[in-house]
């Protein structure tokens, strides 16, 4: 009971919002002077350590599920696509807040080069780093995929995206919280379904410990 | 919707030294009143384990470890969470009291909401809580607070009517204090920020939405623990009764000198006495003068 909630506030925002509308931005006068980061600061693993030591040249972008033409995208490929930049404000599920500058091409462009098939219906983000030992991953519907503010983000702040803050690329999902941010991100899948996908809550957090897999809350 | 008492005070059947019950409080009013008290004690302990998740306040649009806050939770705590005896869970799990804390939050504003409804309709709130510019004057506010101090909350005359601290205190909650805490809550979700982002405008960011919406619960707190008080001075059963069955009990009829030039009778009462009159409290209004004085001096 106390768990529908959640599809209650995300039906009402629905409802009564365009679900077009735009996450506010900012100027550089109101950037946070430090931005904090949270979560992982720096994946374990030693595929990681390589590619961090590479400074992500062997780096790839996979780009699979349901799609017509699967791909494997490097940061120059993502570096040349039409990128955006929005000063945003980043909301941790803990109450903090942050703001600061993403650039990055519209995930919408991608998921247009590999074609998402009909049968697709939520993007799921695979990434590099581990907590509580289970692999961190993230999911969003296709209203939020393809929102012209999800980016995903290679530079924050005028620079190249540190690893604190998931590099060398991270989902920015402006209108939810901050864990839907997926940081490290390997893969982007499409799937139907979120059943089957890891515990099937649609995240980690999700998941390991019951926050709403709708994070516009 | 509001029913009407049963019995004025000085209606026919008066007499009896005893007061007889009337009906205080119509069907939405209980109904809002239970719905929100539920809701407020769950939505103060959730929303306290919420604040443990990251115990500082901020003003501005943004807020976080490096910069500034106004409010540390260690300063009141040394483990900066709040004791568990205060919080929803108990223990410490940010998303299970978000849950509780989000579901509660639609129940206490779409009750608001059909509360402010029916009481606009049944005219609940023109007839119970409009306060008169009479009501604010000093000399009334003073010898209304006596009156607190004696614990004499309802004037005889009229003992369905709220007092003035009563009609300020729930004028405040109603239309201030709940209003504020959901209009806050909207406005630190991030959803709601894009959709309605004058939220953000109206509260001076999100941060300083989220510092307000901790004040306004603390104040509720504190409108929570005052009216829990009062409701124990003036009588417990007779209260609780009242926002269960509707049945309340005004105070205790007291004999009056008979009247004067000063305070003449009316209509069959000795001394028509009521507050906004001016004349001495515990005067009581009765239609048969002999049997009140036969019941006061047997």
């Amino acid at each position: 009971m106390l768990f529908k909630a959640e599809a209650v506030h995300r039906s009402l925002q629905r409802l009564i919002t365009d679900r077009h509308a735009l996450a506010p931005e900012y100027s550089e006068t109101q950037m946070s002077p430090r931005f904090r980061s949270n979560g992982t600061s720096r994946p374990g693993s030693e595929a990681y350590a390589r590619l961090m030591a590479g400074n992500f040249a062997d780096w790839r972008l996979t780009v699979n599920g349901l799609v017509q033409r699967p791909l494997s995208l490097s940061l120059a490929n993502l570096r040349s696509l039409p990128q955006r930049v929005q000063i945003t404000r980043h909301d941790c599920v803990e109450g903090w807040s942050a703001i600061g500058k993403w650039h990055g091409p519209q995930l919408s462009t991608v998921l247009r080069l590999a074609g998402l098939r009909d049968t697709a219906r939520y993007l799921v983000f695979h990434c590099a780093d581990t907590l509580i030992g289970r692999p961190y991953y993230e999911s969003i519907d296709l209203i939020d995929a393809f929102h012209p503010q999800t980016i995903l983000a290679w530079a924050m702040n005028n620079r190249t995206l540190p690893v604190a803050h998931g590099a060398p690329l991270r989902l920015r999902v402006e209108r939810q919280l901050g864990y839907k941010h997926a940081k490290y991100i390997m893969a982007v899948e499409a799937v139907a379904s979120l059943d089957g996908v890891y515990g099937g809550k649609g995240g980690l957090w999700e998941d390991a410990a019951g926050y709403e897999w709708y994070g516009g809350i | 919707m509001h029913e009407r008492s049963d019995q004025e005070p000085g209606s026919p059947e008066g007499g009896a030294v005893a007061a007889p019950p009337i009906t205080r409080h119509a069907l939405t009013t209980r109904i809002w009143h239970w719905v929100s008290a539920v809701s407020v004690i769950v939505l103060l302990g959730s929303g306290l384990m919420i604040l443990n998740a990251h115990g500082q306040l901020y003003w501005g649009e943004y807020g976080a470890n490096f910069d500034q806050p106004w409010f540390k939770l260690i300063w009141l705590f040394d483990d900066a969470r709040v004791p568990g005896w205060l919080t929803i869970p108990s223990n410490y799990n940010l998303a299970l009291a978000r849950r509780w804390h989000l579901f509660f939050a639609l129940v206490l504003a779409f009750a608001l909401l059909g509360y402010m409804i029916a009481s606009l309709i049944d005219r609940h709130f023109q007839r119970d809580l409009r306060i008169r510019a009479d009501e604010l004057r000093a000399a009334r506010l003073i010898a209304d607070a006596k009156a607190h101090a004696r614990l004499e909350f309802h004037d005889p005359a009229d003992p369905r009517a709220y007092n003035i601290f009563q009609k300020l205190s729930y004028v405040a909650v109603i239309f201030i204090l709940l209003p504020l805490v959901i209009f806050t809550g909207l406005a630190m979700s991030p959803g709601m920020n894009a959709a309605w982002p004058w939220l953000l405008d109206v509260f001076g960011g999100r941060q300083s939405a989220r510092s307000v919406h901790f004040i306004v619960a603390m104040l509720l707190a504190v409108f929570t623990i005052v009216h829990l008080a009062l409701v124990i001075l003036a009588g417990p059963i007779n209260e609780v009764r009242s926002m269960i069955t509707g049945k309340w009990r005004g105070p205790q009829r007291r004999c009056s000198p008979p009247p004067t030039r000063s305070s003449p009778a009316r209509a069959g009462c000795w001394p028509a006495a009521t507050r906004s009159g001016g004349a001495r409290r515990g005067a009581t209004c009765c239609s048969r003068p002999r049997r009140c004085i036969a019941a006061c001096s047997g």
